[in-house]
């Protein structure tokens, strides 16, 4: 029985860690879809992550921290759409100046208010979120594979793990299933047609990157208000990357980088497991080698070794409407 | 507004006038988030100027900051040319600083010099070698090189903490950094230098590198625009498929552009190690690789520009260090936020006013030119 609760927690630590990285992907997807490159994805968890936990410490409650949050990833996606899509400047160039400015800011700004180290305080319990219980786990954990898999999996995560889950069929539903979906989709692939077709393909991108900041400020609101109780510096540690590869490897698609994601999140619980364990063979793997892993992983990823993957078609090409 | 003809803007509108009106508007941000974490701009300005020309150690290190600038500056400017962004400048650095430690640790029974020459190389082909996969990747794969030089980044540092900790450790010590290389093997440092001249300085990390940034900078600019490579790699930079059509590889183009880039991000390294620690100790690149990319930007990826924008940068963290001595709520941080306010106007919004400038600037000559 202790390899079946093994099993157990290990699906359970997948499932919160890919958390920041299925809220991430999708945010990707919005922006990507509409033909706007975001690398700023990991500068907009870190900004989320800050300002959440900041917002929750002065004000109280989690919920106010959340929603500062995605005010300020919102004015981050504004930015990047302000540089890339009004200005047409190189979207990548913003988006590397975004992750570069943020990732000095909020350590800077941590440092400046609550002393050198650059963390935030520590939030009490009412400022963060608690792990949600649902209902009659208790009772049923006794249950044989039912009660493992409701109380032990299902049960007793944060808030954001089911959004997170639960936005997943959201974001499909949107994008391949209603006309707003359609127009974005069609302003990633070829947006003098929909210009043609009377569509505002600026705003079409603005509101594909508003809807993008919203979803990313959920991912550092999770890192900084749930898993953990405070913001420490560089806490995104690359999942914004992660959460791309992840995306371009589900090939734009929900469904596939939500795989993408859980790939990800099973490899970190994984290496997190495999720390100082004597392995059969090979011996104690280097705890430095291990924690490299998700990020070799990507590079595998990313070489698609299970075929090609084709972005959008003009994506990381300003708009320019003829005069 | 109207676009300008742009064979009627004069050069120095649009590479002088323009990033100087995108670097202040950067500045005047910066600015404005010294003021929110709780300090005086006006006073961090100058402490910034006292803190890098205010005494001759101050100076000195400006100069040394500079060095590594000019190194990852040049990185990031050369696969620029190629359209591509190698932002992995840190991890290549940290990796071509363990292939001059190599060396010289191999090499030592040949002449100094020898060694000095031997571990400039070592520095250029491990910095290459960091680069290549993700080159490759993206050449034959289509990975783009932003993810994958950033994943090479985190594995690099991965890799070199193992290495510090498991294997190439100075087991003598606790810290995780190497033995240090014999003294005579250390590059000429500004204070040797000052001393043939009476000056007594107590120490400084300027040393003899900064010449090769220099030479360094001619390198580049030859290659890049004086060889037929250089055209090829910049054909393949401004449009790929008129370059596969003048029967140029975008394949082979885009392997050497990163090559070259990752081995001049290496050359940090012999300033790091040869120059400074004279010992691989564990994060030596600090962000300096990430700096080139704004030093590049700020350049205009001209080996001419790089120079006067690595000198700011220099400026900036050797004054920023002043700041943060006397101004307990500035950190070095606020310095990383001003890169990248400096890459947002500089980079992504050098539109903003460049319409209105440069139109500014042409009505104004043809007002004299009819006049």
């Amino acid at each position: 029985m202790e390899f079946l609760s093994d099993i157990a927690s290990l699906i359970n630590s997948t499932l919160r860690i890919s958390t920041p990285l299925v809220f991430a992907a999708m945010a990707g997807i919005f922006a990507e879809r509409s033909g706007v490159i975001d690398f700023s994805l990991e500068g907009k968890m870190l900004m989320a992550a800050f300002v959440a936990a900041v917002g929750s410490y002065f004000l109280g409650n989690p919920w106010l921290g959340l929603l500062l949050a995605i005010i300020a990833c919102v004015s981050l996606s504004m930015l990047h759409g302000f540089a890339s899509v009004t200005y047409k400047g190189d979207q990548v160039v913003s988006c590397v100046a975004i992750n570069i400015l943020i990732i000095g800011l909020t350590t800077a700004l941590a440092a400046a208010w609550f002393g050198q180290a650059g963390l935030t305080p520590t939030l009490s319990e009412d400022q963060r979120f608690l792990e949600v219980n649902l209902p009659f786990a208790e009772t049923l954990r006794d249950v044989p594979i039912i009660g493992t898999i409701y109380s032990d999996i299902l049960s007793g995560h944060y808030i954001f793990v089911y959004l997170a889950y639960l936005s997943v069929p959201l974001v499909f539903w949107v994008v391949f299933k209603t006309s707003f979906g359609l127009r974005l989709r069609a302003v990633g692939e070829n947006p003098s047609a929909v210009d043609t077709a009377g569509i505002n393909v600026f705003a079409m991108r603005y509101k594909a990157l508003a809807i993008n900041g919203v979803l990313i400020a959920f991912a550092g609101a999770h890192l900084s208000t749930a898993v953990n109780a405070n913001f420490f510096r560089e806490m995104s540690a690359g999942r914004g990357y992660l959460a791309l590869a992840a995306m371009i490897f589900g090939k734009w698609h929900p469904k596939t980088a939500l795989v993408a994601c859980l790939l990800f999140g099973f490899t970190d619980a994984l290496q997190i497991r495999l720390q100082g364990v004597d392995l059969p063979v090979i011996g104690e793997i280097p705890v430095q080698l291990i924690q490299a892993i998700p990020y070799v992983l990507t590079v595998v990823l990313l070489a698609g070794f299970v075929g090609k993957a084709i972005a959008p078609n003009a994506i990381g090409q300003p708009y320019i409407k003829e005069r | 507004m109207a676009p300008v003809d742009k064979s009627k803007v004069p050069w120095w509108v649009s590479n002088l006038i323009v990033p100087l009106v995108n670097l202040t508007l950067a500045l005047l941000v910066s600015g404005l988030f010294i003021f929110i974490a709780g300090e005086n701009p006006y006073q961090a300005v100058r402490l910034i100027i006292y803190g890098s020309f205010g005494y001759i150690e101050g100076f000195a290190y400006t100069l040394y900051y500079t060095t590594n600038f000019i190194f990852t500056g040049l990185a990031f400017a050369v696969a620029f040319h190629c359209r591509l962004f190698n932002i992995g400048g840190e991890g290549q650095a940290y990796i071509g600083g363990l292939g001059v430690f190599l060396v010289a640790v191999n090499f030592s029974f040949l002449p100094v010099p020898m060694v000095w020459l031997l571990s400039i190389a070592g520095a250029m082909v491990f910095g290459a070698a960091w680069a290549f996969i993700p080159a490759y990747l993206q050449a034959t794969r289509g990975s783009h090189v932003v993810i994958t030089t950033i994943m090479f980044n985190f594995i690099a540092a991965s890799l070199m903490v193992f290495l510090l900790v498991d294997v190439i450790r100075d087991t003598a010590q606790m810290g995780p950094h190497t033995v240090a290389l014999p003294k005579e093997q250390w590059f000429p440092s500004f204070k040797d230098f000052a001393a043939l001249f009476g000056i007594k300085i107590r120490y400084s990390p300027l040393n003899i590198s900064f010449l090769l940034a220099i030479a360094a900078s001619f390198f580049v600019w030859f290659l890049v625009w004086k060889t037929r490579w250089g055209y090829e790699m910049r054909a393949v930079g401004h449009n790929t498929q008129a370059a596969i059509y003048a029967g140029i590889s975008p394949y082979k183009n885009i392997i050497i552009a990163m090559c070259i880039s990752g081995g001049l991000a290496g050359l940090l390294g012999v300033n790091e190690i040869l120059g400074v620690h004279h010992k691989i100790v564990a994060g030596f690149p600090a962000g300096y690789g990430f700096t080139g990319i704004a030093v590049a930007l700020m350049g205009r990826n001209h080996p001419i520009g790089i120079f006067p924008a690595a000198f700011l940068f220099g400026i900036l963290y050797q004054g920023g260090s002043e700041v943060t001595f006397d101004m307990p709520n500035i950190t070095r941080y606020m310095f990383v936020a001003v890169q990248g306010v400096i890459i947002l106007f500089s980079g992504a919004l050098e539109n903003l006013f460049r319409p209105q400038i440069e139109s500014f600037f042409v009505n104004r000559l043809n007002i004299k030119a009819s006049a």
